[in-house]
């Protein structure tokens, strides 16, 4: 695991691994596929909270679990910034990964592709790919989101691309 | 103006009559000329040509079609005119997508079907055929709305959808299933399948939905760093499909740790987009036309010009079902279809010795020939030829690995999973 900071590997490394290779398209072994998903985030968001690092909601959209929306927030600098989350599962899944995507940061950064999908590293996919089938949504987040999160919000708020919802006028809630 | 015109030729017709002198008319003969020139000047440009029925080879500046005809003519394609009966899909009409339509619009293909779900943005300007004020139109209406001027003969339809999602790769199938164009066409919809997605997600869909359907279909690509790219045909069952080996890529020669990805995503260039895109769409031509060589793969590096070529057998233990039912399919017609093309060679091989002698015989004579071309095992890394890597890894032999059983959920019910990751969530 070239490329990774030892606390992402240290996390990745907890993740509950899943078994079963099947997409939204495969009937029966999806819902099979589907259960797993749910142990490993599961399992992912516990650990978040008792390790005091919680940074993301996420569930399914629809019965079928193929739509997936949520929050995932960062914090620096003491404050909170908070996005949406949402991403759909891919045809080819889980060969490929979902594409996951922050549409409030559309257009604000370059590491971005259209419609607020984020620009993955060179570290990603090649990592998904050897662990196909046993990397799923709760890897995707750990691996993708999160070192993206952590290189990019910074980036953004220095360069005031993004505001502090409390400074944000037109917000009220804290 | 066309009014003006028209009062201007009012005016001119009563001077006209009101002159006495005779002498006078002649300057006045070549005004009229001139206002009807002018008129007939303005009329062409946004008019449209009307539709042509059938492709002529006369040569006249009005005949479209009179160059592509020309190709019959020097022997080069047998019969020009069946490719007005052909169906193209293309998906992506990015910086590739709408060049090979265009090129294909020219050519004046019988049906395009075009696939792609982003709008056309001004940072596309550095690529060809969108225009400035298309900015903000889908990349499919704004291509539809180029394609029918540039060539109304083209059936056009287009689909604004992600062919990645569960939805929209439904919709992709039936599209391609749809035999409205041609219905006694055998096989699908299409006669071929042009990729020209600029991500490995919408390759993959492609790749599953012509496994599934059978369908012959080209891969291209550019890379990230703008510097090089590939076309591949791929054949279920025959050739190598997407998922039997990790995607391969032409290597840049530039050193990857100097390659500073930090702040951007991608790069791309005018000129590598068109190169790929004219070298998939000749690929496309020869193999629709069977003119030439049709190439199983072909790399461009720029920075070499470097042209590397290769040939890929399908992996057995390729991770697609619907691949690997398409290469037992193949082994089962493969023995008849050998026989069928050593006999076809043989008479053509026989055929062109009688006859008067083409330049072209001892590219015949070279292929009559029973051994396998040299086909590489898509599986081990050494056997890629010079110039050509993996872009990503195989999976790992799936294996239990040691999985920390401990905090894992025993329920194994799917709404109680589902509440327990809400709750979770709620707090
Ligand atoms: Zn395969």
């Amino acid at each position: 695991m070239e490329g990774w900071d030892p606390s992402t590997k240290s996390t990745l490394t907890q993740i509950p691994l899943l078994s079963t290779k099947a997409g939204p398209r495969d009937g029966a072994p999806w819902t099979q596929r589907l259960k797993e998903e749910y142990k490993s985030l599961i399992a992912y968001t516990q650990m978040n909270k008792s390790n005091d690092n919680d940074w993301f909601r996420i569930s399914a959209a629809n019965p079928e679990g193929t739509r997936w929306t949520g929050k995932c927030w960062y914090v620096h600098n003491l404050l909170k910034y908070e996005f949406d989350l949402q991403f759909d599962i891919p045809v080819t899944y889980p060969a490929t990964a979902p594409e996951l995507e922050l549409p409030e940061l559309d257009g604000k950064t370059q590491k971005m592709y259209r419609g607020g999908k984020i620009c993955l590293t060179v570290h990603f996919k090649p990592l998904w790919a050897k662990n196909c089938p046993r990397f799923g949504i709760a890897h995707a987040l750990c691996l993708g989101l999160a070192p993206w999160l952590a290189a990019e919000i910074p980036i953004l708020v220095d360069s005031g691309m993004i505001k502090h919802k409390d400074d944000a006028a037109s917000s009220t809630e804290s | 103006m066309e009014v003006e015109l028209k009062e201007m030729m009012n005016d001119l017709d009563s001077l006209m009559q009101s002159l006495t002198d005779p002498s006078h008319r002649a300057p006045i003969d070549k005004l009229k000329l001139r206002v009807e020139r002018l008129a007939n000047f303005g009329n062409f440009g946004p008019s449209r040509r009307t539709k042509v029925k059938d492709m002529s080879a006369e040569v006249v500046d009005s005949n479209p079609y009179s160059r592509l005809m020309a190709l019959q003519r020097m022997g080069i394609v047998q019969n020009y005119e069946r490719i007005r009966e052909f169906s193209v899909a293309i998906v992506g009409i990015g910086g590739v997508g709408s060049v090979a339509a265009e090129m294909l619009t020219r050519c004046g293909i019988g049906r395009l079907l075009l696939y792609d779900y982003d709008k056309v943005e001004l940072a596309n300007m550095n690529r060809l055929f969108f225009r400035p004020e298309q900015v903000g139109m889908t990349k499919t209406d704004a291509a539809v709305q180029t394609l029918s001027d540039i060539n109304p003969d083209v059936v056009l339809e287009s689909f604004t959808l992600n062919i990645t999602t569960v939805q929209g790769f439904e919709t992709f199938m039936s599209s391609l299933k749809n035999k409205s164009f041609h219905p006694n066409k055998q096989g699908s919809g299409v006669d071929l399948v042009l990729s020209c997605v600029d991500n490995y997600e919408a390759r993959m869909a492609v790749n599953q939905a012509c496994n599934e359907l059978n369908q012959t279909w080209m891969e291209s690509g550019v890379s990230e760093d703008a510097v090089s790219g590939h076309i591949q045909l791929l054949i279920p069952g025959e050739t190598a499909c997407f998922a039997c080996a990790p995607p391969l890529v032409v290597a840049s020669g530039v050193d990857e740790r100097t390659l500073k990805r930090e702040g951007v995503c991608a790069a791309s260039l005018p000129t590598t987009m068109g190169v790929v895109a004219g070298l998939l769409v000749q690929n496309t031509l020869k193999y629709l036309l069977e003119f030439g060589q049709v190439s199983p793969y072909l790399g461009y590096n720029s920075l070499k010009d470097y042209f590397p070529t290769m040939e890929m057998k399908p992996n057995p233990q390729c991770s697609n079902s619907a691949c690997q039912q398409r290469q037992k399919e193949y082994l089962l017609v493969k023995p008849a279809r050998d026989a069928a093309t050593k006999a076809k060679m043989e008479a053509e091989a026989s055929s062109s010795m009688e006859g008067p002698l083409h330049l072209d015989n001892e590219w015949n004579i070279s292929v009559v020939d029973d051994t396998e071309p040299d086909r590489i095992d898509v599986k081990s890394s050494d056997a890629l030829p010079e110039g050509l890597t993996h872009e990503l890894p195989s999976a790992d032999e799936f294996q239990t690995v040691c999985t920390p059983e401990a905090p894992v959920s025993a329920i194994d019910d799917i709404e109680e999973l589902r509440r327990q990751l809400d709750a979770l969530n709620s707090t």
